[in-house]
């Protein structure tokens, strides 16, 4: 089959079983745009900002598992694009980038725009290529994919200059079913005396504590993750971007950890014998002070990265390898071994942890007049079911929902964790929305953030992509505000959103519904009214208390078992 | 400590600047850099001296290993092994006791004398950086016109090799 450099990407995409491209046109890339054109196969998804593009194929990818594929011009939408690519490489999300260069003579002569595309993004991709010979194209793309998808997950630019794509130059081309690199060839199998050695100290232990993380939820591992912990009978908590490998409802499960964490998981982390740590990076937002992170415990640490192992905290028993393999080999030895966990000192490991669990640490103030963050999502739960993809922004409102909504499966919490982008919800979640055409996708947003990706709401009516978005609108950057009131004597600086647009005329203007909800009491039905709307997009927005934070807090720098907790009268 | 970290990679467009990017976004010292293809023209040795912590060091090398572009690595002063830096280097020899002198020194070094002009020398020298050091502390400051230096090369003794 002879084609074109254009009619190759296209083709190879399809071959790769790609449905979905999220993208934006421009000069050095209307060759391609034009092969697309002239096929049905793969569907091009047209956003209105680059930014827009890579968030809305991130949000497809962390929904399915598939690698998201976004497409944009050289110069500008290169360089809007960063911001996406570089949310998915914090994240490990797996992702391709096809980004258009001026033609290969014109490379490195300041031309219309030209930015150095593998020089900008270099820092924040998996791995990046230009191609700079046509017959390298498909085998390019392959490792492309490739690369982004196995191994620890991550985006993979390819810059495709435009003489590449020249429809009048034809080649044969035939799909490259596989590819092999020596100098990339990612562990899967853990090593087994590690995890004899892991298992001995498992059951062993005297106050175990299981904290998982995003790996968990990217390396398919739940299934395994959920076995091991029952069948143990341990504690177990999530970080921010683990949520939903365990079922966030069931009762060894302890909530979140870290910073915003709860009471009980946080003081279980601290006193704790020994910590099994799966797919979790020791991110500086949930060890606090390092130096006083876990102070008891042997550590053991299933990572597949080797380079995650022993980066911010030492690990005792390090396990490198696929989630999913280590924990399966896991329970498989746990039950080879005929040994049970000591019944004794676990009954009274859980004693200790109902106790913290008793002081309530998310409770809030239900009685107040006004329209509290925590009860909008605890209603959101409710009205869902519990069952619904649930994207989000960056600050309180996030941290809100990963407290309260209760995530009972993998790939429905859907955030910007590493990042911590503002912009991320709405794009993700047409990206979900796209993904999953009769699930319920919810964005919960606030009225800072919403502003940073709101052009979406036009790509949402050109799909028909009825994604109901949850705008907890306080007049402030929330946690910007709430960081200003605790370490900066109340002084808000430049934390007050003045001049906000009427988001109910705003959301009906671009073709949608618009609702504003002010008393408590309105909060459920309008919910219920709005997700009752299977076909439309509606915009809700929630007038919230303007001063309430989020507890319980470990300020920077401190360590678990130093919380800030909420005073109520 | 003092490592010395050599790998084999890619030799592709780029490869250099991945491991020059990887050590100043994580905040590395480089003390030295060398690289060049090998036997094999698909491939280009690299080799880095930097300094750190046992910790820093396991870091460094895990991160390089994660670039793509890297096919094998060694910190060859895990082991016993030798290393190299080339040093030329032009000094003012513009009377006869000055030219008699530095000619001395320079055989003293096993240097060799590659360029002769009215009034300078040009010296290749090669050895440890130490050995280096020491011959510009011979030289004296007033003397010497010009210094370029290689950056360390080693290889490890014995069996020991990194091949692919």
């Amino acid at each position: 089959m002879k084609l074109s450099g254009a009619e190759i990407v296209v083709q190879f995409l399809k071959d790769e079983g790609v449905e979905y491209v999220f993208g934006y046109p421009g000069g050095a890339v209307l060759h391609i745009y034009d092969a697309i054109f002239q096929q049905e196969d793969v569907r091009h998804i047209l956003v209105r900002h680059e930014q827009g593009a890579v968030h809305a194929a991130d949000g497809y990818a962390r929904s399915t598992g598939k690698p998201g594929v976004a497409l944009v011009t050289s110069g500008p939408g290169a360089t809007n694009a960063v911001t996406g690519i570089a949310t998915a490489y914090m994240d490990s999300i797996p992702m391709v980038v096809l980004t258009g260069q001026v033609a290969t003579p014109f490379i490195g002569s300041d031309a219309f725009q030209e930015v150095d595309s593998v020089g900008i993004t270099r820092p924040c991709v998996k791995h990046n290529f230009l191609v700079r010979n046509l017959e390298d194209l498909a085998e390019t793309l392959k490792k492309a994919f490739y690369i982004a998808t196995t191994g620890r997950p991550g985006p993979v630019v390819v810059d495709i200059p435009k003489n590449i794509t020249d429809p009048n130059i034809k080649i044969d081309y035939a799909y490259p079913d596989r590819v092999e690199m020596r100098s990339y060839n990612p562990t899967v199998k853990g090593h087994t005396g590690q995890i004899n050695r892991a298992v001995d100290l498992i059951l062993d232990a005297k106050r175990p504590m299981i904290y998982t993380g995003g790996g968990v939820v990217l390396g398919d591992g739940a299934e395994e993750l959920v076995k091991f912990t029952r069948t143990l009978g341990y504690p177990i908590t999530n970080t921010l971007m683990g949520l939903g490998a365990y079922p966030g409802t069931d009762r060894q499960f302890l909530g979140m950890l870290g910073m915003h964490g709860t009471y009980e998981a946080n003081m279980a982390m601290h006193e704790c014998d020994v910590l099994i740590a799966i797919g979790a990076r020791f991110d500086d937002r949930v060890t606090g002070d390092v130096k006083q992170f876990c102070p008891e415990a042997k550590i053991i640490h299933i990572d597949i990265d080797p380079s995650s192992i022993s980066k911010n905290v030492r690990v005792d028993v390090p396990i490198v390898g696929d989630i999913r393999h280590v924990l399966a080999d896991m329970n498989r030895v746990i039950e080879a071994s005929g040994k049970r966990p000591d019944e004794a000192a676990l009954r009274r490991w859980w004693e200790q942890i109902e106790q913290w669990r008793a002081k309530d640490c998310l409770r809030y103030d239900r009685n107040s007049a006004l329209i509290k963050p925590q009860y909008v999502i605890e209603k959101l739960w409710e009205v869902t079911g519990g069952d619904a993809f649930v994207t989000s922004d960056v600050g309180q409102h996030q941290m809100f929902t990963a407290q309260f909504y209760k995530f009972d499966q993998p790939r429905r919490w859907i955030n910007s964790g590493g990042l911590g982008t503002m912009g991320f919800g709405l794009p993700a979640a047409l990206g979900v929305q796209i993904a999953h055409p009769d699930a319920t996708v919810a964005c919960v947003t606030g009225e800072a953030s919403i502003q940073m990706c709101i052009q979406e709401l036009s790509t949402a009516l050109q799909y028909m992509l009825p994604v109901k978005i949850v705008n907890l609108n306080n007049r402030y950057m929330g946690m910007v505000r709430q960081w200003q009131e605790l370490f900066y004597e109340s002084r808000y600086s430049h934390s007050y959103m003045d001049a906000l647009p009427d988001f109910l005329k705003l959301a009906e203007s671009y073709g949608h519904v618009g609702m504003r909800i002010e008393k408590p009491g309105d909060v459920e039905g309008a919910l219920r009214e709005a997700f009752a709307m299977k076909d439309r997009l509606v915009f809700m927005d929630f007038i919230t208390d303007q001063t309430e934070n989020v507890y319980p807090m470990i300020a920077a720098g401190k360590g678990h078992h130093e919380m800030h907790e909420r005073e109520l009268a | 400590m003092r490592h010395i970290i050599s790998l084999l990679m890619e030799n592709e467009a780029g490869a250099l600047s991945r491991v020059a990017g990887l050590f100043s976004a994580r905040g590395y010292n480089i003390e030295s850099l060398t690289v060049a293809p090998t036997e094999d023209p698909s491939l280009s040795r690299m080799t880095i001296v930097t300094r750190g912590s046992e910790e820093i060091i396991e870091q460094i090398t895990k991160q390089l290993n994660k670039l793509i572009d890297v096919v094998k690595l060694a910190d060859i002063t895990e082991g016993r092994h030798l290393e190299r830096e080339l040093m030329l280097i032009k000094v003012r020899a513009d009377n006869p006791g000055r030219r008699e002198e530095v000619k001395r020194l320079s055989d003293i070094f096993r240097g060799r004398i590659l360029d002769v002009s009215e009034d300078t020398y040009v010296i290749e020298l090669t050895g440890t950086g130490s050995k280096l050091d020491a011959f510009i502390e011979a030289l004296g400051a007033g003397v010497i016109l010009e210094t370029v230096r290689s950056g360390t090369t080693g290889i490890a003794r014995g069996e020991r090799t990194l091949h692919v």
